[in-house]
């Protein structure tokens, strides 16, 4: 396999990325090697199909049942296919859980690696170079961005996704949701919250 | 011998974007050009690691400049010219109009659930023993290279190069990205979770001296801290 071209293949079509994915298309369809009619179930899947109400489901799962949140951190990937969710980018699952001296946040410097069984497709700032970048060395500014304030005591650890596994924040249950349902409890939980970049609360009364 | 990809501690990238970004895609293109890559990586030929690696041959220019899915974009079209299923007369030449049936390869839409559901595994059965032992120091190796090929990929990240850590977790055997994205072979080998502080990593630069980061990293990145 060659490494750096001379001559970027991709450069000979249109510069325009609308157009470009449109001759790119075009041209495999054309070859069979792809059925357009795949790529709008593809697109249904992670648009409508896979997401972070996934990932909030296994959450609220972990807060409600001590036993499925031991089973989540002894081995998260079989913990989290009890309730169906498995698959590409999910194949070895980790869950971290957030406490009161330490906080989790994960990133992938390299890329933009992410759990897509239970988050779906990372957002545009989990890709960005600026989140890629300082995440890793200043974390705690970059949650002070975000809006998350940590408490006296409580370290940052991050998790840089470098291999195939791939990293939940079980975030911490706030104060006040005793008498909520699970899947009230799921409502809650954000996105962000399951990344290290939000913290989960309570509604307001 | 970095690549531009491997910004991880960089300085000068500014505030984080769209940090309350909620749509899955932004534009009918973005959803078109990851279903392509998913839709042309069923076709079976190229592996995950060696799909990475294209997108990192970007040249830093295009890399930089483009969005992100503008480098999927890029690094599926080269590894199609590549893998020889697409030609460079094919992306210059006239459309040469519906040709033949279906490659046999191509993902049907009926089995799209299916193939994004599949739980496949990186963990492989052989392979070298594990080395290291959960708590055990390890210091990384000097360069964050790969040696099998020159300029080839890797997943040691720069700023964690020839730094001294703490092994935090065993994840047993996984395939090994520097062979795998060359079709060098999977070359399994123990994989780590790597614990380092913050000041290890960062000296001066480091925020909070209670913080650290962990890295999975595969056995051959890893030497005894003595060595």
């Amino acid at each position: 396999m060659p490494h750096d071209h001379s001559d970027h293949a991709h450069s000979h079509l249109p510069s325009d990325p609308e157009l470009r994915v449109r001759a790119l298309e075009s041209l495999l369809v054309d070859k069979g090697l792809v059925d357009p009619a795949t790529l709008n179930a593809l697109i249904d899947t992670y648009e409508n199909k896979i997401g972070p109400r996934n990932g909030a489901q296994v959450v609220a799962r972990a807060w409600v049942d001590p036993a499925f949140h031991a089973r989540l951190m002894e081995d998260a990937t079989a913990a989290i296919a009890e309730l169906g969710f498995m698959g590409r980018q999910g194949e070895h699952m980790v869950a971290v859980q957030n406490t009161p001296t330490q906080h989790n946040l994960v990133v992938c410097t390299l890329c933009s690696c992410y759990p897509w069984p239970i988050l779906g497709i990372p957002p545009t700032w989990y890709k960005s170079d600026a989140y890629r970048s300082r995440a890793i060395r200043e974390p705690r500014a970059v949650l002070a961005e975000f809006g998350v304030e940590l408490t006296d005591g409580q370290s940052v650890r991050v998790w840089d996704s470098t291999a195939e596994v791939r990293y939940l924040v079980v975030p911490m249950r706030p104060e006040g949701t005793q008498d909520l349902s699970e899947s009230d409890l799921a409502a809650l939980i954000s996105r962000n919250a399951m990344i290290g970049t939000d913290l989960v609360k309570a509604p307001s009364a | 011998m970095s690549r531009v990809h491997d910004m991880g501690g960089r300085f000068g990238d500014g505030p984080i974007p769209e940090k309350d970004d909620s749509e899955v895609f932004h534009t009918d293109w973005e959803a078109r050009a990851l279903a392509l890559n998913l839709a042309c990586g069923a076709l079976g030929a190229w592996n995950i690691d060696a799909s990475r690696h294209a997108r990192e041959c970007l040249t830093p220019k295009d890399y930089a400049g483009f969005t992100y899915y503008e480098k999927w974009l890029g690094g599926l079209t080269d590894i199609l010219v590549d893998s020889d299923l697409l030609t460079m007369e094919d992306l210059d030449g006239p459309p040469a109009g519906p040709a033949h049936s279906p490659d046999p390869r191509a993902l049907k839409p009926e089995n799209v659930d299916r193939a994004m559901h599949a739980q496949g595994s990186y963990m492989r059965p052989e392979g070298p023993q594990a080395k290291f032992r959960v708590g055990d120091p390890v210091r990384t190796v000097p360069h964050a290279q790969n040696t099998l090929v020159k300029g080839g990929h890797t997943r040691l990240p720069a700023y964690a190069a020839g730094r001294n850590g703490t092994i935090e977790r065993l994840h047993g055997n996984h395939v090994f990205p520097d062979s795998n994205a060359h079709f060098l072979g999977p070359a399994p080998q123990p994989l780590y979770a790597v614990r380092f502080t913050a000041h290890d990593l960062w000296g001066a630069d480091a925020e909070a001296s209670g913080d650290d980061m962990v890295l999975d990293l595969w056995q051959s990145y890893l030497l005894e801290p003595s060595a």
